[in-house]
C-alpha cells in the first residue's frame, strides 16, 4: 500500500486518463462526421461515390488498428516527416493530432456501418411519402430519414464509442502518453506492485466505459422511434 | 442496405438528375483521385520500383512474411480456441442457479469486456517476466513464448466474455417450446440447458464465432506492441533491413485485408447455409398435415 501511494505521487495517472479521455471525445466527433459523410455516400444516388464509400470500409474495417496508426505515425510522421500542423508547432502535438486522425480513420468505418443499420429501420414509405410531397435526395435523408436512422443507431455508435475509449490504448504503441503507457511503465519501475497497478488501471477503465455503456441504452430507450 | 430502399430515397432520375449525378460522378471522381494522387505523390520516394524488388525475393516471403502470416494465425486459432472453451464455462456459470458462481462469473465478463484488450496483453506479458513462479515456467529456449502466451491470454479474456454473452442471447433466443418439451419429457432443467438449448446455441452461434475470428486477427496486431513476431512486426523487421518501411506497411495492410475478407466470407457462406437448413426445417413443419395429426398418424414418421 505504502508503495502505491509512493507510485501514484511520482506518476500522473489522472494526466494518464485525460489524455485517454481527450482522445475519446475527439476521435469521436472526427469519427462521427467521416462515418456520417461516409453514410451518406454509400446511400447517394451518385455510384461512384457509394462504390468510394464501400471500397473505403471494406479496406479499412480489415486492417488492424495497429497497422493504421503505426503506419500514420511510424510510416507518415516519423519516417516520411509528414506534418498535420504547422512546423513550428511542438512534436507532443504534431504526435496526438496524428493518434486523433489514425483513431479517426478507423472508426469511422464503424460509425458509417451502424448509421447504415439504422437507415435500414426506417420504413420505406417514410422515403416514398417524403418524395410523394416534392422533398429531394437531400431534404429526404437529412430532414426525415436520418433523423429517425440516427435514433436507431444510438446503441451501434455507443458500441463504438466504448470500443473506442478502449481502443486508444493502442496509440500506446507509438508512445502516446495515455493510460496503457503510463501502466507500463509503472510496472516496468516497480513489478512488485504489478497486481496492484493493473487493477487500478483497469478500473479507471471500468470507470469510464460502465457510465457510457448505461447512459446509451438509456439514450437508445429514450429516443426510441415509436412505430 | 438492400437494393430496393437505396432506390427509395431518390426517385429514378430524369434528365436533370441524370446531368446533375454526372456532374457529381465527375467531382468525385476528381476528389477521390486528387486524395490518392496527393497520397501517391507524397509518398512517390517509397513507392518506387526499388522499394517494391524486395517482396520479389523468395527469401521476403520465406523467412518474414509467411512466418509473420503463420504467427498472427497461429495466435488467432489458439485463441479462439481457448476462448470458447472458457466462454462456454462463463455462459454456464452465469446461467447457473448457483448465486455466487453466476455473480462471479457475471463479475468476470462484466471486467474482461470493460478493460482493453492490449491491457490483459501487458498484464500477462509482465507476470510471464516478473513473477518468479510464472516465469520459471519457460525455462531456457521456452523463454520466446512469451509474447505468444501473452498474446494469446489478452485475446482469450476478452474474447470469451465476447462468446458467453452470444451464447447466453443464442440460448435466450430459443423458442420456449425448446425448454417446454424438455422438461416435460422429464429432463431437470440443467439437463435440458446442457443437451438441448446449448448445442442448438451453438450452432447458430458458429457464423458468428467466424465474424468475431476476424476481430481476433486484428487484434492479434497488438502483439506488435511486446514484440510477438506477428505480421505487422515482421514487416517492418523486413523493412528496417531494405528501408521500405511504406511499401511494408502496404503489403501488410494487403494480407491483413485479404485474409480478414476471406474469414467474412467464410461466415456469411455458413450463415447462407444455416439459414436454408433452418427454412427446410420449417416448411417441413408447415408441411405436416394437421388433419393427419388428428388421427395421430403425423407424415414422415
Amino acid at each position: 500500500m505504502q508503495g502505491l501511494i509512493e507510485l501514484l505521487q511520482q506518476y500522473n495517472v489522472l494526466a494518464a486518463f485525460w489524455m485517454t479521455i481527450r482522445l475519446t471525445l475527439i476521435s469521436a466527433v472526427g469519427a462521427l462526421v467521416l462515418g456520417t459523410i461516409i453514410a451518406v455516400m454509400r446511400v447517394s444516388p451518385v455510384p461512384v461515390l457509394q462504390r468510394f464509400a464501400t471500397t473505403y470500409v471494406t479496406l479499412v474495417r480489415n486492417t488492424p488498428l495497429t497497422l493504421i496508426v503505426t503506419f500514420c505515425v511510424l510510416g507518415l510522421y516519423l519516417f516520411m516527416n509528414v506534418r498535420l500542423l504547422p512546423p513550428s508547432v511542438d512534436p507532443k502535438a504534431q504526435l496526438f493530432t496524428w493518434a486523433v486522425v489514425a483513431l479517426t480513420i478507423y472508426h469511422a468505418t464503424f460509425v458509417a456501418e451502424g448509421i447504415r443499420s439504422g437507415i435500414n429501420t426506417v420504413p420505406q414509405g417514410q422515403a416514398e411519402a417524403s418524395r410523394a410531397i416534392g422533398l429531394n435526395f437531400g431534404q429526404v435523408l437529412g430532414q426525415v430519414v436520418l433523423p429517425q436512422a440516427m435514433r436507431a443507431a444510438i446503441t451501434p455508435l455507443g458500441n463504438t464509442f466504448i470500443a473506442l475509449t478502449k481502443n486508444t490504448t493502442v496509440v500506446s504503441a507509438v508512445g502516446v502518453a495515455e493510460a496503457s503507457y503510463l501502466m507500463k511503465n509503472m510496472i516496468e519501475f516497480s513489478p512488485q506492485l504489478l497486481f496492484a497497478i493493473f487493477f487500478l488501471m483497469a478500473l479507471g477503465f471500468v470507470i469510464l466505459t460502465l457510465p457510457a455503456g448505461l447512459f446509451f441504452s438509456w439514450a437508445s430507450a429514450k429516443w426510441r422511434v415509436q412505430r | 442496405m438492400s437494393a430496393a430502399q437505396a432506390t427509395v430515397l431518390f426517385d429514378a432520375p430524369g434528365p436533370r438528375a441524370k446531368a446533375r449525378n454526372r456532374l457529381l460522378s465527375i467531382l468525385g471522381t476528381v476528389l477521390i483521385l486528387a486524395l490518392v494522387g496527393g497520397l501517391v505523390y507524397g509518398l512517390r520516394g517509397q513507392l518506387t520500383g526499388a522499394k517494391w524488388v524486395p517482396f520479389l525475393r523468395p527469401d521476403t516471403w520465406v523467412s518474414y512474411l509467411l512466418p509473420g502470416v503463420l504467427n498472427t494465425l497461429q495466435a488467432a486459432v489458439l485463441s479462439v480456441v481457448t476462448a470458447s472453451v472458457l466462454g462456454l464455462g462463463l455462459a454456464l456459470g452465469r446461467m447457473s442457479f448457483n448465486r455466487p458462481l453466476s455473480v462471479l462469473c457475471t463479475v468476470l465478463i462484466e471486467f474482461f469486456r470493460a478493460v482493453p484488450v492490449l491491457m490483459m496483453m501487458l498484464f500477462v506479458y509482465f507476470l510471464t517476466i516478473f513473477v518468479p513462479v510464472i516465469a520459471n515456467l519457460f525455462p531456457g529456449p521456452l523463454v520466446q513464448l512469451k509474447p505468444l502466451v501473452a498474446v494469446v491470454a489478452g485475446l482469450t479474456f476478452y474474447n470469451s466474455a465476447v462468446i458467453a454473452e452470444l451464447l447466453r442471447s443464442g440460448v435466450g433466443s430459443l423458442p420456449r417450446g425448446q425448454t417446454e418439451a424438455g422438461l416435460g419429457i422429464g429432463m431437470s432443467i440443467g439437463q435440458t440447458r446442457r443437451l438441448i438449448l446449448l448445442p442448438q446455441a451453438i450452432t447458430a452461434m458458429l457464423p458468428a464465432l467466424v465474424s468475431q475470428l476476424v476481430v481476433i486477427v486484428k487484434d492479434s496486431a497488438l502483439g506488435y506492441i511486446i514484440s510477438y513476431p506477428e505480421l505487422l512486426r515482421s514487416s517492418q523487421t523486413l523493412a528496417s533491413r531494405w528501408s521500405n518501411s511504406i511499401a511494408a506497411f502496404l503489403v501488410a495492410a494487403a494480407l491483413f485485408i485479404l485474409l480478414n475478407w476471406s474469414l467474412t466470407r467464410l461466415a456469411g457462406f455458413l450463415e447462407g447455409r444455416g439459414r436454408a437448413r433452418q427454412a427446410g426445417r420449417m416448411v417441413q413443419l408447415e408441411e405436416i398435415d394437421v388433419n393427419a395429426v388428428d388421427r395421430g398418424v403425423p407424415r414422415g414418421l
